[in-house]
């Protein structure tokens, strides 16, 4: 048998698949930017110059030099911040992707990830450790970090918790989980909003903000930094961005190299077939979107134990942007569990020269919103792209098989037997 | 007897009513949307997107229409037809560019077989991401508003407008569906009517219906299963987009800030909880928007007693405010696993077309 060679390999072609819809992204805000400069007459050409420069490297942009031009280089904080802001980012991705994997559409990860943070807050700030520092709570013996653990591993069995239910509508009753998902959802909105209202964790220390939950770092809970800050001084990245790669390999290997990982991709594949060959369907479903919602659950979690942000927890009228980003994060990486880490630096470098964009000209960050989701809008054609590619290369080979996509309800009205 | 009939027309009653239409319709002409581009085949998962984009656009075109001043001397004049002739265009305003908006899926989903999901999903991110990238560019701020005034004081329909005085009694059913009301509220009902009677009871309707069936067999029959679906999109995105305006005048006070509170999406599960049907989906709008509004107001909804008092019931339940606001979603959740045994979605949503297959 011999080897495929590398451009015409599957993979490849998903990741040059990706690379179009990346580059063409990138034009559609380019474009975006030079028409709105030229139609006000207050931007003009040399703003358009610096909103695109800002754009394609805005990561390494070091601000504004005594002339007022703009000044690249490597700028270790921005990378830092990218890291993260990229764990949250990767892990909901890795928990849409299972999902998707398994045929779920799992649009419930933003009530998984406040599942996560809900559970987490209230561990981290309710055991008191050594550095306990809230008015009238006395130190106790307890170290912070038995507490991170006990945090993190909540954050995750409440986002499993939440995201087994639409896993069990789904299966045992027949429930769109879309729908499920949605209504979860907002379910958990208002759930943690009412958790916190009655709690005595909102933050009335630092009394110039109001509305939020105190800091993890008020308790001496805090997540690692495991040497990061050392090599980009002046961040706030820590070892959450570690755990969430290592959370992605294992993921890699639980469904590429095991039994269990078979049996999921089975049931999303043809979920009748897997079946007829002795897989329990039922079961499969409802422990993908456990696994989905304790990865978006450590999504949360690990957002919050930083100890640098801080959680709104009037949230019942919106729901985490985080969680609902991780769908495009999972769809550029084509669901692919490591692919997803890339994709998901990607997303928040995004997010950064967004924030260099507002800060340094006239533009603001909603740009790169639009070009995550033009590329998006092209990666729901990479099957166009990718058999393009391939036909190009030879004609003798067959087109490269879809991936299967759940779709919204059209497997309601099989009924097994 | 008495008592009932006081109940019946008290004014915690007639808050109930109207408040609950202001929820319902939105999600009712929404819904109705998805089940015109289900219907013909395609899911419309953008509806979220359609409706925020629809905002933006009906609250920019108020706002262009009064810094061109076109409606100053109507409003000068207190003449509420002509204001409500203002609203009418806005709709149509609305209509027409989530119409244009929704394309961007019709051509993804039909001409280019993408995946219908993701297809909607990127819909429902660019939206956001435009509006406020406009919006910032516009007003300098997060939120778009009206030149001048509010929604209520140019387009609600008060005692005033009819030179009524403030404190002057009204009957039950002038209080109920003309004081404090937006007349959008009944347009919509009436385009929903006329959709769906156009749906089920023309030869247009049943072609549409077709394509999300079976569209071989349609194609089989001369019907061209592309236009078909290009127009059951564009009549999806037409409704949502208005809905969209409707919901940021009756709710937001005609603001626009890339954001509609997940309306699209619980328009989407109002859809399927009325099984694709236009009857059952009013009733399920309707479900919602009344626990909607009770969480909004349930501590100033009373009922009367055979002594005349106004009794506060849902207070003195001293229930948290949070568990009225979770009541509507948990509700769906709980009749959807008692009914979704009988749900039938269209045969075909979701597959693109093929010719050539079977």
């Amino acid at each position: 048998m011999s080897k495929t060679p590398f451009f015409r390999q599957p993979g490849t072609r998903s990741v040059m698949a990706s690379v179009i819809s990346i580059l063409c992204g990138l034009g559609a805000g380019s474009l975006m930017i030079f028409i709105v400069g030229l139609c006000t007459p207050a931007l003009g050409l040399k703003s358009v110059w610096d909103g695109i420069r800002l754009v394609i490297a805005g990561l390494f942009s070091t601000g504004r030099d005594a002339v007022g031009a703009l000044t690249f280089g490597f700028n270790p904080t921005n990378i830092g911040n990218m890291l993260f802001r990229a764990t949250p980012l990767v892990l909901t991705g890795l928990s849409v992707a299972v999902a998707f994997k398994t045929g779920l559409f799992n649009i419930g990860a933003p009530g998984q990830y406040l599942a996560g943070t809900c559970a987490t807050l209230f561990i981290a700030l309710s055991i008191p450790t050594t550095e306990m520092a809230i008015p009238g709570i006395e130190p106790t013996s307890i170290p912070p970090v038995v507490v991170w653990i006990l945090a993190f591993a909540g954050g995750m069995l409440a986002g499993a918790l939440w995201g087994a239910i639409p896993g069990l509508l789904k299966s045992l009753l027949n429930i769109n989980e879309v729908l499920a998902c949605i209504m979860t959802n907002w379910i958990a909105a208002n759930l943690v909003t009412w958790a916190f209202d009655i709690s005595n964790l909102k933050n009335l220390v630092e009394g110039t903000k109001t509305g939020y939950i105190y800091k993890t770092t008020i308790n001496g809970v805090a997540t690692s930094k495991m040497g990061l800050d050392k090599l980009f001084p002046g961040s706030q990245v820590n070892g959450g961005i570690i755990i969430a790669a290592v959370l992605a390999v294992i993921v890699y290997i639980m469904l590429t190299r095991t039994t269990f990982g078979y049996q999921l991709k089975a049931c999303g594949s043809n979920r009748f077939a897997a079946r007829y060959a002795g897989i329990k369907d039922k079961r499969n479903i409802v422990l993908s979107m456990s696994i989905a919602g304790a990865l978006a659950g450590a999504a949360g979690s690990l957002y919050y134990l930083s100890g640098n942000t801080e959680f709104f927890w009037s949230t019942y009228q919106q729901l985490p942007a985080a969680g609902f980003n991780g769908i495009p994060v999972a769809l550029l990486a084509a669901n692919h569990p490591i692919g997803v880490i890339f994709t998901g630096a990607f997303m928040s470098m995004l997010d950064i020269c967004g924030l260099q964009l507002t800060n340094l000209t006239a533009y603001n960050e909603y740009i790169t919103d639009v070009i995550i989701a033009v590329i998006v809008y092209l990666s729901a054609f990479s099957l166009l792209i990718k058999s393009l590619l391939s036909s190009r290369k030879k004609k003798d080979e067959p087109a490269v098989k879809a991936e299967p996509q759940p779709t919204l309800a059209n497997d309601q009205e099989v009924k097994p037997e | 007897m008495n008592v009932l009939l006081d109940n019946l027309t008290s004014g915690s009653m007639v808050f109930l009513i109207r408040q609950t239409l202001i929820y319902a319709v939105p999600l009712m002409i929404v819904a109705l949307a998805g089940v015109y581009a289900e219907r013909s085949g395609i899911i419309n998962l953008a509806l979220e997107g359609i409706m925020i984009f629809g905002a933006f656009i009906g609250v920019l075109f108020v706002r262009l229409v009064q810094q061109w001043g076109w409606f100053d001397a109507v409003y000068k004049a207190k003449d509420w037809i002509g204001l409500q002739g203002f609203v009418l265009l806005t709709m149509l305003v609305a209509a027409a560019l989530g119409a244009a908006f929704s394309m961007l899926l019709a051509f993804a989903a039909i001409n280019l077989k993408a995946d219908q999901t993701v297809g909607g999903t990127a819909l429902n991110l660019m939206a956001p991401a435009l509006v406020l990238f406009f919006v910032r560019l516009i007003a300098n701020q997060n939120t778009l508003q009206m030149a001048t005034g509010d929604s209520a004081s140019w387009f609600m329909l008060k005692k005033s407008t009819f030179g009524i005085g403030r404190t002057q009694e009204v009957g039950f059913l002038f209080d109920t569906f003309v004081n404090k009301v937006y007349p959008a509220t009944y347009v919509c009902i009436l385009v929903f009517i006329v959709m769906s009677v156009i749906l089920y009871k023309t030869r247009f309707g049943l072609r549409l219906r077709s394509c999300g069936e079976n569209p071989q067999a349609s194609d089989s029959l001369g019907i061209n299963v592309f236009k078909m679906r290009y127009a059951g999109v564009a009549i999806s995105g037409a409704l949502a987009g208005m809905g969209g305006f409707v919901y940021a005048m009756t709710t937001t006070n005609c603001t626009a800030n890339g954001d509609v509170a997940g309306f699209g999406f619980l328009a989407l599960a109002v859809m399927i909880f009325g099984n694709w049907k236009p009857l059952s989906i009013a009733g399920a709008a309707l479900l919602f928007g009344l626990f909607k509004c009770i969480a909004a107001s349930y501590g100033s909804l009373y009922l009367i007693n055979g002594a005349g008092e106004k009794i506060y019931f849902l207070k003195e339940l001293q229930i948290n405010t949070n568990f009225y606001r979770l009541l509507p979603y948990l509700i769906t959740l709980v009749v959807l696993a008692f009914t979704s045994k009988n749900s039938r979605a269209p045969k075909a949503e979701g597959i693109p077309y093929d010719k050539g297959s079977r």
